[in-house]
């Protein structure tokens, strides 16, 4: 059984590495300059031209982008290509304002399913699996970017996107899945309900799981090896750099590697932007060293995590990162969607509430649970206690619309949401996702 | 005509019954008649007082409180007598939302308070079929 996917890459030495890195920048430096008129004006403003990029040394000579330069350049002013040498779109999960629109030519496409073939090798895969993709397929990347590297692998590929569980357990049983992809929570779930239809871990084919598109914690691995009977591995990508597949683990489940050839990472000191040494806590910052259409350069992830360079013993030579280990924004990730307190605050001023609210999250059955508890006002307060309970569900559509899951809402009187210090404290995290 | 109800909006928590019953009682008002409906996370106290401005003035700092107009049928306190009432609403295509009893300081003397969709023509219905109701102003004995 191969144990790589490109071995020639994954476990190149160390020099090797730097020196394709250091080729690749320069070019793609002068690739964006050429190109992408919104980067090449945050270059002047820093007074950098490519000439001073010589190698991955001189990238914290660039300047960051942000979500904010995200959404000030939608749709096209990031864009590296002509759009008829684009082939395709995937988008983040439509949260208005804050939507990410990332394009792609077939050299990008190549490039992110050679990624996520190197996960699936990395956790067993190979022509002889069954893949199970239960991950949402359409704008969402983690479908489309796992389907991608099944194909390239060579496994069977069952494009299931998410839901229908029922589905998704009888094909399981039936073809024989022997490797399942999808968010830990959905993963957590199926294995719910393969007991609770009476099937024991070892009645079902699979050995491993690939997932990822949400914070999981080591708990939650185990509770999904134990229930499934398998190995799970951790995936790790954004839209904004590709999708899933930017760095993933191996056998060793210690640090997901990081496909340093197509992205180069950096922890920074989140408030001053100062790249940090190995081993430090910070935020994580990528650029993109090949993408053609969608070539973002040191783009802030504000996922906070520390990078770890000793070698693994799986024979890689790239870089391991941490699981996140918390966010440097509020950006909250719920059920694998990304939420903003903002986005919520909008919603309810929309509708007429003050923006009095708090969020509650918490996990059950290892699935998020997602509260809202918003305070009443005077003049939308009823005798009535159908008008009420009418005003929960309509504002729990409205949330919907707006964020793409759905929240329970819990109307609840004047001043009664907990204050600190007079600020209402708007989020409160049950989940223990970090240490 | 109808009379005046007060609506509470209070969290379903021990402690908040009591709370709002002291206000009530320091506005120096007699509860007629209250009742209370629940949902998981909140409920509304409804109540029939004899002084409805004092109440609302006193307790409008500290909670959300409502006032709607409801009827409260006169009938007689013995069995058979709601009957008649319903019958004369519903022959009319009145909706009721909600509805509680309370009795009053004549022997067998009983009132129904009712919230329905239109208490005007609700009270107008109920005259004609020989029912008497109640006003703010007699309330206050």
């Amino acid at each position: 059984m191969r144990r790589y996917y490109q071995p020639e890459i994954e476990t190149a030495p160390r020099e090797k590495i730097l020196e394709i890195q250091n080729e690749k920048i320069v070019r793609q430096v002068r690739h964006v300059w050429d190109n992408v008129p919104y980067y090449r004006d945050l270059m002047m403003k820093k007074g950098v031209t490519p000439e001073d990029i010589r190698g991955v040394e001189d990238i914290k000579k660039l300047p960051f982008l942000s979500k904010a330069d995200l959404r000030d350049a939608y749709p096209y002013g990031l864009l590296g290509t002509d759009l008829k040498n684009c082939v395709r779109i995937q988008s983040t999960s439509g949260t208005t304002g804050k939507r990410v629109v990332a394009f792609y030519t077939q050299h990008d496409i190549d490039l992110w399913e050679d990624c996520t073939a190197r996960a699936i090798v990395a956790a067993g895969g190979s022509e002889e699996d069954v893949l199970q993709v239960a991950y949402g397929y359409g704008l969402f990347t983690g479908g489309a970017g796992i389907h991608g590297g099944s194909h390239k692998v060579g496994c069977l590929t069952l494009p299931m996107s998410s839901g229908n569980t029922e589905r998704q357990i009888q094909f399981m049983m039936d073809l024989g899945t022997t490797i399942l992809c999808c968010t830990p929570s959905y993963a957590a779930y199926i294995g719910e309900s393969l007991a609770e239809q009476g099937y024991k871990p070892e009645d079902n084919k699979l050995k491993a799981g690939i997932f990822g598109a949400e914070p999981w914690t080591e708990e939650m691995r185990r509770d999904i090896e134990q229930k499934l009977g398998i190995k799970a591995y951790d995936i790790y990508g954004l839209t904004e750099t590709s999708g899933p597949g930017v760095a993933y683990e191996c056998e060793e489940q210690h640090g997901m590697h990081i496909n340093e050839d197509h992205f180069y990472a950096e922890i920074i000191d989140p408030d001053t932007g100062e790249v940090l040494p190995d081993g430090e806590k910070g935020e994580l910052v990528f650029t993109a060293l090949d993408k053609e259409a969608f070539p973002l350069l040191r783009y802030r992830t504000r996922d906070i995590c520390v990078l770890n360079r000793t070698p693994c013993s799986c024979g890689r030579t790239h870089v391991r990162m941490s699981k996140p280990m918390g966010r440097s924004d509020d950006m909250l990730i719920i059920r694998g969607v990304n939420v903003f307190p903002s986005q919520i605050e909008t919603v309810l001023l929309n509708e007429g509430y003050t923006p009095n609210y708090q969020i509650v999250l918490d996990r059950a059955r290892n699935t998020d649970t997602f509260d809202v508890y918003v305070e009443v006002s005077a003049d939308q307060f009823s005798d009535l206690m159908s008008q009420i309970q009418k005003m929960e569900k309509s504002l729990e559509a409205a949330l919907r619309t707006m964020l793409g899951i759905s929240p329970k809402v819990h109307l609840v009187a004047p001043k009664t949401i907990t204050r600190s210090e007079g600020k209402a404290v708007r989020v409160v995290d049950k989940r223990k996702l970090h240490d | 005509m109808a009379i005046t109800q007060i609506s509470l909006f209070l969290m379903n928590q021990p402690g908040q019954l009591v709370d709002a019953v002291g206000a009530i009682s320091g506005a120096g008002s007699n509860i007629r008649a209250m009742s209370i409906s629940e949902a998981n996370d909140f409920g509304i106290l409804r109540a029939i007082v004899t002084d409805t401005d004092k109440v609302c003035e006193a307790l409008k700092e500290k909670y959300l409180i409502t006032r709607t107009p409801v009827v409260a049928a006169r009938m007689d306190d013995r069995h058979g007598a709601l009957h008649p009432i319903l019958v004369a609403l519903n022959e009319s295509n009145i909706n009721i939302e909600y509805m509680y009893a309370f009795t009053g300081t004549g022997p067998e003397e009983a009132y129904v308070v009712l919230r329905v969709n239109d208490a005007e023509t609700a009270e107008a219905v109920l005259h004609a079929a020989g029912i008497g109701t109640l006003s703010d102003e007699s309330l206050k004995i």
